[in-house]
């Protein structure tokens, strides 16, 4: 357990020490870089609460797709050196994230939370750690889940079934809303030369993710 | 390494993410916060899934992964999100030269 402790506050330093430097830091490629360094410690903490399977999509998703192309767009425009600069806001801005954490803070100490029975604990990290690993009869042994139905019951639950089973409308509307901002972001990265030039290219680009 | 510590940890990132999105001038800085927010939001979640006791917990165990898929529907709309603010930001500096966001006033008026 102290073990845990010690893994977690390095992550959570680590990933509150970088997020500042994200918001901090003048040079906006080092801060695109220290962004890289905030999605993996969240990975590690997703390890920490057994969701393995989300800290691999984070790394992959987050560390590896959206970082890179956050630092395509860095170096792509040009005012890389003196590009991260404070606007009129800052004071207001400080004041009311500080109010909110405060409050975040005392809403998440203050509240009685209904936690997961002790009896219920093994079993629900069993189940959410068998979103990546097979859960086979040997390890549920192990776990001391030794019942058949229990077993199956286990092995049924996972995060696809969820996805394809419960949530399969948001699972649908999220891929078509997915493909509507790949279409969205290619419409407006295209150039404006061909057929029609000039002022009329604005109207017309700015319609065809609808036809689409 | 109890629930609501966190939920501390992943308040912190959030409200760094809130300062930086609103105090930043620069489009791609506002967009880092903004991924900064989204991660605190799926810490919290997880954290959630695997602390609390959801309901319909006693007819179907796979309930406890909903907050991990609540994550994953997270992580597919901020990839989304991200390709459509770069596609803006790349159309805003071949119009105006700059990704500061005080210069985005074609819409003002």
């Amino acid at each position: 357990m102290l073990f845990q402790d010690i893994v977690f506050w390095l992550l959570s330093l680590v990933a509150i020490g970088a997020a500042l430097g994200v918001v901090l830091v003048r040079d906006l490629f080092r801060a695109a870089l220290l962004l890289v360094v905030v999605f993996v410690a969240v990975a590690g903490l997703f390890v920490m609460l057994s969701a393995e399977f989300l800290a691999v999509v984070q790394v992959l998703i987050y560390a590896g797709a959206i970082s890179v192309l956050i630092i395509f767009a860095v170096m792509l425009t040009r005012d890389v050196q003196q590009g991260n600069l404070p606007n009129r806001l800052q004071f207001p801005a400080v004041l009311f994230a500080s109010l909110l954490l405060a409050a975040v803070t005392m809403a998440a100490v203050d509240t009685q939370w209904e936690f997961l029975p002790e009896s219920q604990q093994g079993r629900a990290e069993l189940v959410q750690t068998g979103a990546v690993a097979t859960l086979t009869g040997e390890t549920l042994a192990e776990s001391g889940v030794t019942a058949p139905e229990e077993q199956a019951e286990l092995q049924e639950a996972g995060l696809a079934d969820l996805l394809i089973g419960d949530f399969v409308l948001p699972f649908e509307a999220v891929s078509v809303l997915l493909l509507a901002a790949l279409i969205g972001a290619l419409v407006l990265v295209r150039p404006r030369t061909g057929p029609d030039t000039g002022s009329s290219s604005g109207p017309s680009t700015g319609s065809s993710p609808g036809d689409g | 390494m109890s629930f609501e510590a966190f939920l501390i940890v992943s308040a912190i990132l959030f409200c760094i993410g809130l300062y930086g999105s609103l105090a930043r001038s620069n489009f791609l800085a506002v967009l880092m916060s903004i991924e900064l927010m989204f991660n605190a939001v799926n810490v919290t979640l997880v954290a959630m899934a695997k602390y609390l006791a959801p309901a319909g917990l006693q007819d179907d165990l796979s309930v406890v992964l909903t907050g991990q898929v609540f994550a994953v529907f997270i992580i597919t709309v901020a990839a989304a999100e991200i390709a459509l603010g770069l596609g803006i930001v790349f159309a805003m500096y071949r119009t105006n030269e700059s990704v500061d966001l005080a210069d985005a006033t074609q819409l003002r008026n």
